[in-house]
């Protein structure tokens, strides 16, 4: 390409609130029910009801974008979204318009692997509104016919939009990343894609160095993301084909309007969405059914001051106090406050935290893989791994026993004592190890030779055979012993 | 026994001395007799009445505790959701639409023992002053049965008129109670904005509406009012206040009672019957020892064009609903479907490419012939004044500005209420006129609000009472005239006091027309 370009990548996120009922009614919020069995009149649209705002949705809402580092108005109102589908059955969607409920934000992301220097993600606004209902298409019948769902009718939704600053398709994964941690931090949504609890749209345009100046093309938005891993295929794609699309067109932002695209993961393209679809006139205007909403200064400063520990001051406390890697604090906080929790226990009871941090990162995440099984499944407590770690930090059991006896203590459910003795692992006696020592010393005079002419490897032959003798023999001492024997040999 | 009030009878009622199957089966007779002429009524169900008023009659002789309105029946607009019961809003798009819920002022009457008598004609979604905009029938004035009843709440006004119900609910959003009290010679109190619970009522114009007690006297008003008012957590626009009682405190007597006249109300267009109606109550009141100023509510004359942009807005919303997709009226699909199979084969044979990407989806043409089908010529034409109005690029020059002029509207109220006590003027400009005088021509028929549509505007109280009738000189027979009285927000107890005063002093309200 003879052009370099920068990718310039906004993102809007839709977070449906963890409430247990609907954001204008009582219904319940609960994913899977039969169809249309979580509705009531409110929520149908029936003809003379009436929406009473969920005070609780509001406040999840306002914890999130305190989080998000938000201004948050005194004031703001609802509006109508207007435009018809069936699964709208009110005609209108009852949104935020000109005054949402929160503006002016930031969410800081960060690499481990420092691909790129961490930065601050503006954010435009987020404002809350109500979920559409779901449009079931059933083909199977051969009459394409369409089955209406409203069970999701009226779901409280937090809509997040972000400026235009992501520059890179990781820096885009990074955000969806550190966004959706800080939302199951702060316990407003289980961020559940595969339930639409979570659902991204992309803006996406490139800014190519052109021979006289940057040239912006047409901005895209991109639609149908249903995972981060087709968030960031769908950028890189999108990325090229606006670059094609340039070279052979020369359309710039300025000559062409924002376009709406759908991404086709199993092609592996994105397709422009029907020119209808494209150019609504929503009409918006405040919803004469609701009161504004008024959100004094102490409850704000209220929310703020019971906000819980977000993903970002954790990772730095668990550096600070623990002494571990970027890279571990970060594998730890991705596992969620649960897991974070343990790590500190098995850190402080063994007064290890590095090697508390080897264990939970490498061991313990290996089970949970291995098993497919939470935390809260993971059979050994906190105290009882402490104790192994510290058994291992303080040189009472060596590194490769000290794994069987945790397998051990997984499987069967026990602790490390009972494990050790299970496996018939005892700190074998000083007295007893040296003598093992000398006879194998006496016993091999062509590896005593081997290491005496510097070949130091060759004592590695002693240590399986002291392991045959006495398999609690720690190799690392073994090691330590016949090296002094035969450095005091003549 | 139909010619007394509602509160006389209750009197009856509550002693025994009749009972509420006997007075219901006496409104059941005089409905059966006189409402295939008047057509007041959508529907009613004789059995359904007549068990409730025995129901509410054995409890009463076992000496159980007895709601407010003790056995009286009551007429509910039609734009009042009944649960289990058809509620049409006037429209064939309801024509078959049943409610699964009650709406809050149904709930209370039946806590308040009220037997519902039936559901009155309206014009469709309560747009229009004459109730010839219903989809079904027209409802005739019980005084000229040639003229209109006035509208929206036609029906609601009529039935009282014919004596086929002692109390009556209407729904006021530009003049709909007040217009048809007057044009029918019956008490309609509009309440403050927030007074009465919306939830249940199919909405026109949300910020507009309000459900209110229509009947003959404004003592029967208090009663019904009573039960009606009172904030509601289904409504987050209904206001969290006390509920007067009143019926307590009607017949205290008012001192230095001063009342406003508004200059811009007796400008041309008035009838002078109307005119002349009107300034003989004024008379009333000062033999009564109130005294009269001349006030202005400068902005009024921007009244009518502020309300029909801001109503309209709010409707082409509100009746978005009705797409034929969930309840309702459904244009015939399979006939739906052959019109456009044959569409698209026509354009197919001219090879009109344009054509076939502008034909409508199934989906598209579904919505468009529903809604062409399944809604009358003034709803159409607000959904489309109300949707040009809040259309990008518009919005700001009429939504947003319209809203700015109702401000002022209100602030000419304030002003006034700091002056006087009431507002007092004609409701309606003219009396009841022909049958389709007006239906050719919209914008006379929306003049009919001008004096009532700042009220709701403003969100203030105002109720009309009778005030005269025409001397038949130039109308043929006997006409009503409206005397609107109009108060601060939530001031309906003093207002319903000024009415009582007034009723007190005449009797206008206990004329009833030769059927």
């Amino acid at each position: 390409m003879p052009h370099s370009y920068d990718l310039i990548v906004g993102l809007e996120v839709h977070v449906q609130l963890q409430t247990k009922s609907k954001l204008f009614c009582r219904c319940s919020t609960k994913f899977g029910g039969p169809p249309n069995t979580q509705t009531c009149p409110v929520c149908i649209g029936m003809p003379g009801s009436l929406p009473v705002m969920n005070r609780e949705a509001f406040r999840l809402g306002l914890k999130t974008a305190i989080a998000l580092n938000c201004e948050i108005p005194q004031f703001t109102k609802w509006d109508r979204k207007q435009y018809y589908y069936p699964d709208l059955p009110k005609g209108y969607q009852i949104s935020q318009y000109d005054l949402p409920m929160s503006q002016n934000g930031w969410l800081e992301i960060s690499d481990p692997k420092k691909e790129f220097a961490a930065k601050r993600i503006g954010i435009i606004r987020a404002h809350l509104e109500e979920d559409a209902g779901k449009s079931l298409h059933d083909e199977e019948h051969g009459k394409a016919d369409t089955r209406i769902d409203l069970n999701r009718t009226g779901t409280p939704l937090l809509e997040i939009v972000s400026a235009p600053d992501m520059r890179s398709t990781k820096e885009a994964r990074v955000y969806l990343t550190q966004l959706r941690l800080m939302l199951l931090y702060l316990g407003v949504s289980d961020c559940n894609m595969q339930e639409g609890s979570l659902r991204v749209d992309a803006n996406v345009n490139i800014h190519i160095q052109g021979p006289s100046g940057k040239i912006a093309t047409p901005i895209v938005e991109v639609k149908n993301l249903n995972s981060f891993r087709h968030v960031e295929r769908a950028l890189a794609y999108e990325a090229k084909r606006q670059y094609d699309v340039w070279e052979e067109t020369g359309r710039t932002i300025k000559d062409y309007p924002k376009q709406t695209r759908g991404w086709d993961d199993a092609a592996g393209t994105t397709l422009p969405q029907r020119e209808k679809e494209e150019s609504a006139d929503y009409r918006y205007f405040p919803d004469p059914d609701l009161v504004p909403v008024i959100t004094p200064k102490a409850e704000v400063e209220e929310v703020r001051s019971g906000l819980v520990e977000l993903p970002a001051a954790i990772r730095s406390r668990l550096e600070k106090t623990y002494g571990i890697s970027d890279y571990d604090s970060d594998v730890i906080v991705l596992q969620g406050l649960p897991f974070v929790a343990y790590f500190e226990e098995v850190a402080k009871l063994s007064g290890d935290g590095k090697k508390a941090s080897n264990w939970v990162t490498q061991e313990l995440l290996r089970i949970l893989n291995d098993q497919s099984i939470t935390l809260e499944q993971f059979p050994l407590t906190a105290p009882q791994l402490a104790n192994l770690v510290k058994l291992v930090a303080g040189g009472e059991i060596e590194i490769t026993r000290a794994k069987e006896v945790f397998n051990d203590m997984v499987a069967n459910r026990r602790d490390a004592a009972a494990a050790m003795s299970a496996l018939g692992i005892a700190k074998v006696d000083s007295s007893e190890l040296e003598n093992i020592c000398k006879e194998l010393v006496a016993a091999n005079p062509k590896i005593v030779a081997d290491v005496k002419a510097g070949k130091q490897q060759a004592i590695g032959a002693l240590l399986g055979q002291a392991k045959k003798r006495n398999p609690n023999a720690n190799p690392n001492e073994v090691r330590r012993i016949c090296l002094e024997l035969i450095a005091k040999m003549p | 026994m139909l010619a007394r009030s509602a509160t006389d009878l209750l009197r009856d009622l509550s002693v025994r001395k009749l009972s509420s199957v006997e007075l219901t089966q006496a409104y059941l007779d005089q409905i059966k007799l006189y409402d295939g002429q008047v057509k007041a009524f959508l529907h009613v169900d004789p059995a359904a009445a007549l068990a409730r008023a025995k129901e509410i009659d054995d409890r009463r002789a076992a000496g159980k505790p007895m709601g407010k309105l003790g056995g009286l029946p009551v007429a509910i607009k039609d734009v009042i959701c009944t649960k289990g019961q058809k509620t049409t809003c006037g429209s064939k798009m309801l024509e078959n639409f049943v409610p699964p819920y009650d709406a809050t002022v149904v709930k209370r009457l039946k806590e308040a023992d009220a037997v519902l008598i039936g559901k009155t004609n309206m014009d469709e979604f309560a747009m229009g002053g004459s109730t010839e905009n219903s989809a079904f029938f027209k409802t005739t004035n019980p005084w000229d049965k040639s003229r209109v009843p006035g509208g929206s709440s036609g029906g609601a006004a009529a039935c009282l008129a014919a004596s086929m119900a002692p109390l009556s609910i209407g729904t006021d959003t530009g003049g709909s109670i007040r217009q048809p009290a007057a044009f029918c010679g019956v008490t309609g109190l509009k309440p403050t904005y927030g007074r009465v619970s919306r939830y249940g009522l199919v909405a026109f114009a949300s910020s507009l509406d309000q459900i209110g007690p229509m009947a003959a006297t404004a003592e029967d008003a208090a009663l019904l009012l009573e039960v009606l008012a009172g904030h509601d957590p289904l409504d987050s626009t209904s206001a969290n206040i006390p509920t007067p009682e009143y019926t307590k405190s009607l017949s205290q007597p008012f001192q230095g009672l001063k009342l406003g006249l508004v200059k811009e109300h007796f400008g041309p267009g008035l009838d002078p019957e109307v005119e002349a109606a009107v300034r003989e109550a004024v008379k009333v009141y000062q033999s009564l020892g109130a005294t009269v100023k001349d006030i202005s509510l400068p902005h009024s004359k921007y009244g009518i064009a502020t309300y029909y942009i801001i109503a309209p807005s709010e409707a082409s919303s509100n009746l978005a609903r009705y797409d034929g997709v969930h309840y309702g009226y459904r244009t015939d699909e399979k006939q739906m479907l052959a019109e456009l199979a044959a569409e698209r084969k026509s354009l197919e044979a001219k090879q009109d490419e344009k054509g076939l990407k502008n034909l409508d989806t199934a989906l598209i043409r579904l919505y468009r012939k529903t809604r062409a089908e399944g809604f009358g010529p003034e709803v159409k034409r607000r959904i489309m004044l109300g949707t040009y109005a809040l259309s990008a690029g518009y919005a700001d020059k009429y939504y947003l500005q319209a809203l700015k002029v109702r401000r002022l509207i209100r602030s000419d109220y304030d002003a006034a209420f700091q002056e006087v006590d009431f507002i007092i003027g004609p409701t309606a400009p003219n009396p009841p006129f022909k049958i389709g005088e007006k239906s050719g021509d919209p914008l006379a028929m929306y003049l009919e609000d001008l004096y009532t549509v700042t009220a709701n505007l403003a969100g203030i109280a105002g109720i009309s009472i009778p005030c005269g009738l025409t001397s038949g000189k130039t109308t043929g027979s006997p006409l009503p005239i409206g005397l609107q009285i109009q108060a601060r927000p939530f001031d309906e107890d003093r207002l319903l006091r000024a009415a009582a005063m007034f009723q007190r002093g005449t009797d206008w309200h206990t004329k009833r027309p030769n059927l």
